[in-house]
């Protein structure tokens, strides 16, 4: 490995050669083969462990992001499919699953857990070909932790009694899941196995974007010999996850995705028994002070909001930093930013992959061009795109003010804002300035100045010297309006369970 | 106060038994007035609403007439507005930077010392139960001892709750990983209707005991031992803005607290079940946290029964807090 020397203007801040113009070395190629992936032409829908078409038949297409060429087609539920998924959900709960030990449950979801590691490079590959999202991302973090989470939550389907003290757990029932395209599998993870796990039969509607791990994973109940019914998965636009919502035979509702949307459903539940819980959007403040390792820091930035082009409701897509050194910082920023490699999510040295759909490109430009025109000033590195797809250089703003759109709004892309603060309690004030309250960040070598930052964040998920970190043992979800309820330890077991005591959640 | 110049409020109160209404004769406005053996004329209690550790009247200088279980008048509370509440939700979001951040082993001590002052005014409390609620002195005397219990056992939750509902989280990497409960923040409490100072209590201690600040509104046709409530709250240490009241007509309240973008949370626990499609529409405008009226209403509830109380009840209120840090040398 060389490096070529350019001259420093400010030579404090090292950047190993590394300059604003990129990477001074070529990559080779270094796809991700495709040639073991049998993607179908057309999916049914999954409902009693079988495929079946829509009634009436009609389906839409499924893309692949990055080339804008069709995947496979989908089918379009209707409410009468939404009804017969939400039968086949209560009669395999009141018949089989409830009835089952949970020593039995157990075992058909460590039986999940094996077969996603078995077949996790066919995860990964079909996971990044319809998300748009890296490779080394969908097989390094996505499919793993989707993985674990099946792990986790199988040990404990027949230890519920050891969970609550004082409390006889119960299954609520029928849980009706809808998840967003950002993280289709790991998503589908996070919702099902706790579901499964506590003893519910779970009705999951995929994104319309991103279905195709979820259909690949029918497939995995299938071979796990799960009883039909158990789980059932439906595809269709919005207005088919408000059906599921609001079906009366429903007990339990789960949504991850924007506020907006979770607001619609918290409209749609209102006045009944199901249990909700909402994992909506953020913007979350990352706090960098200048006594924080810098190089780490970076990394963590980095991280923070170019992991899965910035498409992650936990981002760091706000980030403060400390006046004194805002400087060497942001040449170090920009620097490693020049470096991400754009481009085909299948190449294995790819760090920032495609846009998720044409619309949401769309909404990141229209959000950037606010940017510019509210006064905020851009840097972009000068790397090339693909010709095809939808991508979006990784972006960063400086000179950015509170008030500005970019600042206040989720744009759910590769954007990062870059504000400044000279004291901890502007820091304080200026990072939980925002309706939201999904995550943070904070940055320092000082311990004492940790916990009072950690303890001062108005966010669900506070990660101190790391950035983006999820493990199935650890609660994610958010304060304010990012949402309720929790997923992830025991915490999220408990969003899965009737804890009444006369047994009236959900009913 | 003749019966004929009663404000016009009181002429929407749905559930006087007309038997009672019959049997009526111009009565005092006082349970304590004497005057009628001759001696000395009884010193009428003004009940006020409570906001930031004081005993405002309401901006409306309106009032509507309460009445004892058995229809006999017994005093004018004060028929709170939405700018009654507004300003309840700003002394309580003011006062919630300095509660959530006492210690546990301090809050503690603030609730065990409202049962302290609670026992003191016993006598009271039973007399204004028996009043309100129509139920014999033996009764009232289990609401009131189980009301005061019910502070001493929430205290003693204060320091202990994060123990039971926290943990730390064994990830599978080079971190330490811990989720810790913290407040929600401010809290409307819609107190049970017919439980006027059990109910209250067992609504009100979950709420605040883990540092959240609450917005109370009272029963609206038994009021009376929760105004009597928030003057024990005022000389028990607790702070001005933590515990703040509102009486009224609910019907004009309750949109409004639900409404109200600033509030946190809501417990919607005394709420007729009837209403409550309305009011979680309402609250989902800013993800309040709602927790909902149990099947049959709250007035169906036996408040002297060990499920009254739970610590699950302090876990509703509260945000799960997740910290990751790395572990390296």
């Amino acid at each position: 490995m060389t490096l070529t020397k350019k001259p420093e203007s400010r030579p404090a801040a090292a950047t190993w050669g590394l300059t604003a113009r990129g990477i001074p070395w070529e990559y080779a190629p270094a796809p991700e083969s495709t040639d073991h992936i049998e993607i179908r032409a057309e999916y049914g829908l999954f409902i009693d462990n079988r495929f079946a078409p829509s009634r009436p038949k009609v389906t839409f297409e499924v893309i692949n992001p990055a080339t804008e060429e069709p995947l496979a087609r989908v089918a379009k539920a209707s409410k009468a499919d939404v009804n017969r998924a939400v039968a086949a959900a209560r009669r395999a709960h009141d018949t089989v699953w409830s009835r089952l030990p949970g020593s039995e449950r157990a075992k058909y979801l460590y039986r999940i857990a094996r077969i996603i590691q078995e077949r996790s490079r066919e995860f990964a590959v079909v996971e990044t070909m319809n998300s748009g999202k890296p490779i080394k991302e969908s097989r390094d973090v996505d499919v793993p932790l989707a993985a674990a989470h099946f792990f986790y939550y199988a040990g404990w389907a027949d230890k519920l009694d050891y969970a609550f003290p004082g409390r006889q757990p119960r299954p609520l029932g029928v849980a009706a899941q809808i998840i967003p395209w950002n993280f289709p599998l790991l998503m589908l993870a996070w919702k099902i196995a706790p579901a499964l796990a506590a003893g519910n039969t779970v009705i999951l509607k995929p994104a319309s974007t991103t279905p195709l791990t979820a259909y690949l994973f029918a497939d995995v109940v299938r071979q796990a010999d799960l009883p039909p019914g158990v789980v059932n998965i439906i595809t269709g636009p919005g207005e088919i996850g408000m059906e599921l919502v609001r079906h009366p035979d429903v007990n339990k509702v789960a949504f991850t995705g924007s506020t907006a949307v979770g607001k619609m459903i918290g409209r749609a539940v209102a006045g009944s028994r199901k249990k909700l819980t909402l994992e909506l959007g953020g913007k979350a403040a990352n706090i960098v002070f200048d006594d924080a390792p810098l190089d780490q820091a970076i990394e963590g930035i980095i991280n923070g909001i170019y992991f899965n082009q910035g498409e992650v409701c936990c981002a760091g897509s706000r980030l403060f930093v400390q006046e004194s050194v805002y400087e060497p910082l942001l040449d170090k920023l920009k620097a490693r930013l020049s470096t991400l490699r754009v481009g085909d999510p299948l190449d294995k040295n790819t760090d920032v992959g495609a846009i998720n759909s044409a619309g949401q490109l769309a909404k990141i430009k229209e959000l950037v061009q606010s940017g510019i025109e509210e006064g905020a000033e851009i840097f972009q590195p000068d790397c090339e795109l693909p010709d095809r797809g939808y991508f979006f250089r990784p972006t960063l703003f400086t000179g950015v003010s509170q008030s500005h759109r970019i600042a206040q709004e989720e744009i759910f892309g590769p954007v990062l804002s870059v504000l400044t603060f000279r004291t901890p309690d502007e820091a304080i004030e200026k990072a939980n300035n925002t309706p939201y309250g999904l995550s943070a960040g904070v940055w320092t070598e000082k311990g004492s100045r940790i916990f009072k930052m950690v303890g001062a964040m108005k966010a669900g998920v506070v990660w101190a010297n790391t950035f983006n970190r999820f493990d199935p043992t650890s609660p994610f979800g958010g304060y304010k309006e990012s949402g309720y309820g929790r997923e992830g330890g025991i915490h999220g077991l408990a969003a899965y369970l009737d804890m009444s005591a006369d047994g009236t959640n959900g009913r | 106060m003749s019966p004929r110049a009663r404000p016009a409020a009181t002429r929407t109160r749905r559930s006087r038994p007309a038997s009672v209404l019959a049997g009526r004769t111009v009565q005092s406005l006082a349970t304590t007035d004497d005057a009628a053996v001759g001696q000395r004329l009884g010193v009428r209690k003004t009940y006020k609403l409570y906001i930031g550790g004081e005993f405002p009247r309401t901006e409306s200088g309106r009032a509507y007439e309460v009445f004892s279980a058995r229809g006999e008048p017994l005093a004018n509370a004060c028929r709170g507005t939405r700018k009654d509440i507004r300003d309840a939700v700003r002394a309580a979001r003011k006062a919630l930077p300095e509660w959530s951040a006492k210690t546990a082993y301090n809050r503690s001590q603030i609730l065990y010392r409202i049962a302290e002052l609670m026992e003191g005014r016993r006598d009271q409390f039973i007399g204004e139960v028996m009043t309100a609620e129509g139920v014999g002195r033996q009764r009232a005397t289990r609401l009131v001892n189980a009301a005061i219990d019910r502070w001493v056992w929430y205290a003693g939750w204060a320091d202990k709750f994060t123990q039971v509902i926290g943990s730390v989280n064994p990830v599978a990497g080079s971190y330490f990983n811990f989720s810790v409960p913290e407040p929600t923040g401010v809290v409307g409490v819609i107190a049970p209707e017919a439980s006027s100072l059990l109910g209250l209590v067992s609504r009100l201690a979950p709420v605040i005991v883990s540092g959240n600040c609450a917005v109370v509104l009272a029963s609206e046709s038994r009021p009376l031992p929760a105004v009597t409530l928030t003057e024990v709250l005022a000389t028990s240490d607790v702070p001005g803005g933590v515990v703040n009241l509102i009486t009224g007509l609910r019907r004009e309240l309750v949109v409004h607290l639900a409404g109200h973008m600033d509030v946190n949370a809501l417990d919607a626990f005394g709420l007729d079940p009837s209403l409550i499609a309305g009011i979680e529409e309402i609250a989902v405008e800013n993800v309040k946290r709602v927790a909902r009226p149990p099947v049959g209403g709250a007035d169906a509830v036996d408040w002297l029964s060990p499920m009254a109380q739970s610590p699950y009840l302090i876990g509703e209120f509260v945000e799960t807090k997740t910290v990751w840090h790395p572990i390296g040398a």
